[in-house]
């Protein structure tokens, strides 16, 4: 069985910035990746390549061993990073589910019998099922976060790219969205995420990418994470404060005020 | 009553009524695209680049629409191009060549010293010289619009929401696009006879946002701006007549009446909702309207485990 993703070789740039080079990278079928990085360095670039949403100069990218942009029906579910989104757009919840219906053959406006069946059995499992009728912009960003993530589920994908999706919202929220994520993986989808968060998401995952312009390291948390590898990624020195089986990721200069309390 | 029934024994009345109306629709119907889509620059350019080609048409001697619709698309592919990439920076292009193709226009004219009555309609709106073959025209572009809209509605919400995520979620939206600035350019070509080339871009946002702030539905937007974009045609027409004030502008300053008084009403409702809640609550939950309904749930939310078949 061919690799769920494979990069070969791959460069890609925006017009006067490259952002990687010849990248290559395999994720099999069914696999859980986190990817992090520090701020601009193409993580979000990289899965946009990965989506065949970004010019690729040289190189190929392949799904299920077939190039991209040959790929019709990709059966991909992706989640945006939020920051892009238009909140003042006139949407509410429900029809932000609905989109991941829109590329299927149903040419009629409105939602079919079915449809609706569908959309509501999902927020229920997600737990927005309250919040249906609500503009995105009433939501919180738990709510939000979770909007979206039906939105690429409810197709059914076979793959899950989501930038971002515990970014801005709480421990516990960040804690759920995850065991949903692993639940997911559990039967069979391969997920790939990016996350900021070292210590609450990317040391659960099973496999991570330390990403700099290209791949600094990669393999399990307790492999990798280390003061070492850390520190080219993030280009500062971080230290890691082990505690039993914890691991604790923090930066080695704390701030210093010069005020008293 | 008698009063309002008197133009309408007038044949270019009704004539120009039928077309207000159709226009308003269309204009209603597409301009909500144009508004979430960032699009009304492009609108006013494609507006500028057919008139300019409406005034080549005249001095070659074809008919208006021929010069409009073949300079309007030509704009339009042109545009299309410069905005694939990146939606801002084109601007400055889109002014240049749009502008540019109008001023060719302009520079005929004052040449040829005789403006022709449809040019200076295309220029200001002019309801006098709408004729059976213009009718015609408005009437298949608006059918035409509508058929395409209601059956790629799916698709092109989703486009125009986040054109990325729909790519990659398998809508064709380069295709999209480019239908979309056809379907544009075709009505502001047809707009322009009724509201003139200066106003096209305020009939394209207005019934819009109009909408807008009457809804937060993108499914509810689009029908009332389809129906508040006739009534503006409508209302402007007979304010127009008995005026005695040019149809473009008056549907133009009908339409800003109307959308203040949208913005009053969803001022007004909001405050009515803000000050519901805080009798219900005694304090200040939520401020919008539109939640007021979702106070009766129960705000408890359970996670379950997913599962995804
Ligand atoms: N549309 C764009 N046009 C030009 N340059 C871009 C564009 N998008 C990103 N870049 C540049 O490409 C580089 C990688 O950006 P990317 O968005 O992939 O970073 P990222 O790792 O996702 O960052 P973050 O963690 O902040 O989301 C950055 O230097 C950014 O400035
Ligand atoms: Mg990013």
């Amino acid at each position: 069985m061919p690799p769920a993703i494979q990069l070969i070789n791959v460069t890609t740039s925006y017009e006067n910035n490259v952002v990687f080079t010849r990248l290559s990278l395999q994720i099999e079928s069914g696999q859980f990746v986190g990817i992090v990085g520090p701020t601009g360095c193409g993580k979000t670039t990289l899965l946009k390549t990965i989506l065949g949403a970004q010019t690729v100069f040289c190189g190929r990218v392949l799904l299920n061993g077939q190039p991209v942009e040959q790929v019709r029906n990709k059966k991909i579910g992706y989640i945006p990073q939020l920051e892009s989104v238009d909140w003042s757009f006139p949407v509410t919840v429900e029809d932000v589910i609905m989109m991941g219906l829109y590329p299927g053959r149903r040419l009629l406006p409105w939602q079919s019998k079915a449809e609706r069946a569908r959309v509501e059995d999902l927020a229920a499992k997600l737990g927005i099922y309250n919040c249906l009728r609500q503009h995105i912009a009433h939501t919180s960003g738990g709510q939000r976060q979770r909007a979206f993530l039906a939105r690429a589920l409810i197709n059914n994908p076979k793959l899950l790219v989501l930038d971002e999706p515990t970014s801005g919202v709480d421990i516990k929220t960040q804690h759920e969205v995850l065991h949903l994520l692993g639940d997911i993986s559990n039967q069979g989808m391969t997920i790939i995420l990016t996350t900021h968060d070292l210590n609450a998401v990317a040391s659960h995952l099973p496999r991570v990418i330390c990403f700099n312009n290209g791949i600094v390291a990669e393999g399990r948390p307790r492999d990798i994470f280390t003061n070492d590898i850390l520190t080219k990624t993030y280009g500062s020195d971080i230290i890691i404060i082990k505690h039993g089986d914890y691991h604790l990721i923090a930066n080695s200069t704390p701030l210093k005020f010069n005020h008293t309390m | 009553m008698q009063l309002f029934l008197e133009p309408l024994y007038y044949e270019f009345f009704r004539h120009g009524l039928i077309a207000a109306v159709l226009v308003g629709a269309l204009c209603g119907l597409v301009g909500v695209h144009v508004v979430l889509r960032g699009m009304s620059y492009v609108g006013h350019g494609l507006s500028h680049a057919a008139f300019g080609g409406a005034v080549v048409g005249f001095v070659l001697n074809f008919n208006f629409y021929i010069g409009a619709g073949v300079m309007g698309l030509f704009a339009a592919l042109m545009i299309n191009q410069l905005t694939k990439n990146r939606k801002i920076k084109s601007d400055a292009a889109i002014g240049i060549v749009t502008t540019a193709i109008f001023a060719l226009g302009v520079a005929i004219i004052s040449q040829q010293r005789n403006l022709n009555k449809s040019l200076e309609a295309a220029l200001f709106g002019n309801i006098l010289g709408i004729t059976d073959n213009d009718l015609m025209i408005i009437g298949l572009v608006t059918a035409a619009t509508i058929i395409i809209i209601f059956f790629s509605y799916r698709p092109l919400l989703f486009a125009t929401f986040d054109q990325e995520a729909a790519q990659v979620f398998g809508i064709r939206t380069g295709a999209l696009q480019l239908l979309f600035s056809l379907l544009l350019t075709l009505s502001v070509i047809v707009a322009m006879n009724i509201v003139g080339v200066t106003m096209i871009a305020a009939a394209l946002i207005m019934p819009a946002m109009t909408a807008r702030m009457l809804t937060d539905r993108f499914s509810m937007m689009q029908l009332f701006s389809v129906a508040i974009g006739v009534m503006i045609g409508a209302g402007g027409m007979f304010l127009s007549y008995f005026f005695n004030v040019s149809s473009g502008a008056t549907i133009v300053l009908f339409g800003a009446m109307i959308f203040c008084f949208a913005v009053l009403i969803r001022h007004i409702r909001e405050k009515i909702a803000l000050q519901a809640n805080f009798h219900r609550h005694g304090n200040l939950i939520h401020s919008h309207p539109l939640d007021s309904k979702l106070h009766n749930h129960d705000h408890a939310e359970n996670t379950k485990k997913i599962d995804t078949h």
